[in-house]
């Protein structure tokens, strides 16, 4: 192996495409004393979708902003298409998409118009620029609108249209921010789809959500965040088994003490949890839990059996809902 | 095309158009996005032009009647009107840049966040504030070519050095954009721009801008000398008047360096800010 590397390096630098898009060791983020992210280690892949999951506050939005090279790392490394953020950012951003949370479109530029002057930014051409507008457009579904003005849109049409501003460029990476936070749930289908096309024609996603149903949806791999580390990784199905029973069995009872009746359950499943309102049971059989529970002589309120999530996964791993 | 692939801009290893290095006019592009709002918004363009000639109008021509002619340092002799509308080419250059640089710049710094989107794209925190410093010399010169062709026209210019005015408004305009946007920056309600209304309209009155440096009282010249619009007042006067003197080199020399020190610091206020 040793002389291998010794050869490659006679013979110069190898000209192997980057696979790995962003490289995050020990990547740190302090605002004062407070401490966003605290030390996190990430891999994306060229052609995946990666996946932030976590509450709000939990260090997501800093994470995206690093890597989009708009806000210097504060301790550890970061690549981001093997460039340094800190030395090389208008490089790396010319190749980047970016949805910010907060959309930051032009009010006072059209909707056609908010492509045309944000492609400009990125050194392409008026023609290459307006063929490029038009064709968004249909993709996000937004042509009838494009001589509207931005703030007549409603906010799963803003939405689209900071999408389509993001791929302006014809990015490598895309980095989405809470992409459906705010949307009502049509809209977040409509743009669910979209982001489905782009991950099936090869662009690499990089998006931050904290809901578990979004990110296993779109996501093939992810990690999950909170308080500014991360607390597991791996694609959706793979944490659900290895942190997770297959099912859960979600009983609410009539009375205030939940804990009291959790604690009489232990033996049915392979784990109990007590949120305010109801007791869930991990179990294989979530069905057989139910029938177990009812044998007792509990009469539960409601009994819901239902597969594993991401949620239930969060909950083990931190103690709290992601809604929290 | 169907609607539902992005086409040849996201397919799989198809050839990507490579942006072209934006180098070191990227900051154009701001210009432009700024060209595309204000060409909807005519009637801005109407009162920028008019503020001066109102000015020149009541004050310039309706004072002249009482007042007569003047001579200046270099004993040519003008009227009152000639005496006051190159001052009014200098405090409109002022207005008009401050205008821009300020409460545009605000506006777009802290509601619109138009610059966090810009910064996203491969601009700089240093194109943003040449790009907006930039935009409001085009719109100042525009108007300072306006008001000269209207001073020629009334008769109030008797040099040949006229045709320099607008670039001299232009120079006034890049003093007042660079500080303007410096100290915007630090700005964190619209009521703090009531210093900088604090700021400009004592300069306004009192820059030899509506009788000459000699009556102020003594303790007080050396004070209108060190403000920008005095320098920017001795430079217009100077060359539509013809009375051309060193002491522009010097007004000019001021006023490359405060707008040169305001855009450093906008740069850098901007970056701070937005890229945290």
């Amino acid at each position: 192996m040793g002389a291998q590397s010794v050869e490659q390096a006679a013979a110069g630098p190898v000209e192997a495409p980057v696979e790995a898009l962003v490289e995050a060791r020990n990547l740190r983020k302090s605002y004062g004393a407070l401490e966003a992210v605290r030390g996190i280690d990430v891999t994306v892949r060229r052609g995946e979708a990666f996946g932030f999951l976590g509450p709000n506050g939990a260090g997501k939005s800093s994470t995206m902003r690093m890597i989009a090279a708009v806000s210097p790392a504060s301790g550890g490394s970061l690549r981001v298409l093997g460039m340094d953020p800190g030395a090389e950012g208008p490089a790396i951003r010319s190749r980047l998409g970016v949805c910010p949370q907060d959309n930051t479109l032009d009010s006072e530029l059209t909707v056609r118009e908010n492509l045309l002057v944000y492609g400009r930014f990125f050194g392409l051409s008026r023609a290459e620029v307006a063929r490029r507008a038009d064709e968004l457009l249909r993709f996000v579904q937004l042509t009838d609108k494009a001589g509207s003005r931005v703030d007549d849109l409603s906010g799963g049409l803003k939405r689209r249209l900071t999408v389509a501003r993001s791929l302006i460029n014809n990015p490598e990476l895309l980095i989405l921010d809470e992409p459906t936070t705010g949307l009502d749930p049509q809209a977040r289908h409509l743009l669910w789809d979209r982001l489905f096309r782009l991950k099936q024609q090869g662009t690499t996603l990089l998006l931050t959500t904290h809901y578990m149903d979004e990110a296993e949806q779109l996501c093939d791999r992810l990690v999950i965040i909170d308080e500014g580390v991360i607390v597991a990784e791996g694609s959706p199905a793979q944490l659900i088994r290895d942190h997770s029973s297959r099912e859960v069995c979600e009983l609410r009872f009539g009375v205030d003490d939940h804990a009291g009746v959790a604690a009489r359950l232990h033996h049915l499943g392979e784990r109990v949890e007590v949120l305010p309102d109801r007791v869930l049971v991990y179990a294989e059989d979530g069905e057989a839990v139910a029938a177990a529970v009812h044998e007792m002589g509990l009469s539960a309120r409601s009994t819901l059996v239902r597969r594993s999530t991401l949620e239930d996964v969060f909950l083990r791993l931190t103690g709290r809902s992601l809604a929290d | 095309m169907t609607a539902d692939r992005v086409n040849d801009l996201i397919a799989p290893g198809a050839a990507r158009v490579v942006p072209q290095p934006l180098g070191r006019f990227a900051a154009r592009h701001l210009v432009d996005r700024n060209y595309r709002v204000y060409r909807r918004d005519w009637l801005l363009f109407i009162t920028g032009f008019l503020e001066p000639l109102l000015y020149l109008l009541s004050i310039g021509i309706g004072i002249e009647q009482l007042v007569g002619d003047f001579t200046l340092p270099n004993g040519s002799r003008v009227s009152y009107t000639e005496f006051v509308a190159p001052a009014m080419l200098a405090a409109s250059a002022m207005n008009g840049s401050l205008f821009d640089a300020t409460f545009g710049v605000f506006f777009k710094l802290k509601y619109e966040k138009v610059y966090d989107a810009v910064l996203a794209t491969p601009l700089r925190p240093v194109d943003v504030a040449v790009g907006e410093l930039v935009w409001s010399l085009v719109r100042g010169a525009l108007y300072a070519g306006a008001f000269v062709v209207v001073m020629a026209v009334l008769g109030l210019t008797s040099s040949g050095w006229t045709v320099l005015a607008p670039v001299a408004a232009v120079v006034i305009g890049y003093a007042f954009a660079g500080a303007g946007m410096a100290l915007t920056t630090w700005m964190r309600t619209w009521q703090d721009f009531d210093f900088i209304t604090l700021a400009v309209l004592p300069m306004f009155l009192f820059s030899a801008t509506f009788f000459p440096l000699d009556r102020y009282p003594d303790g007080v010249q050396w004070l209108v000398q060190l403000t920008p619009l005095y320098h920017g007042v001795v430079l217009c006067r100077g060359l539509t008047t013809g009375a051309v003197g060193v002491e522009m080199l010097i007004a000019v020399a001021y006023l490359l360096v405060m707008g040169t020190v305001g855009l450093l610091v906008a740069s850098r206020r901007i970056g701070a800010l937005l890229l945290r």
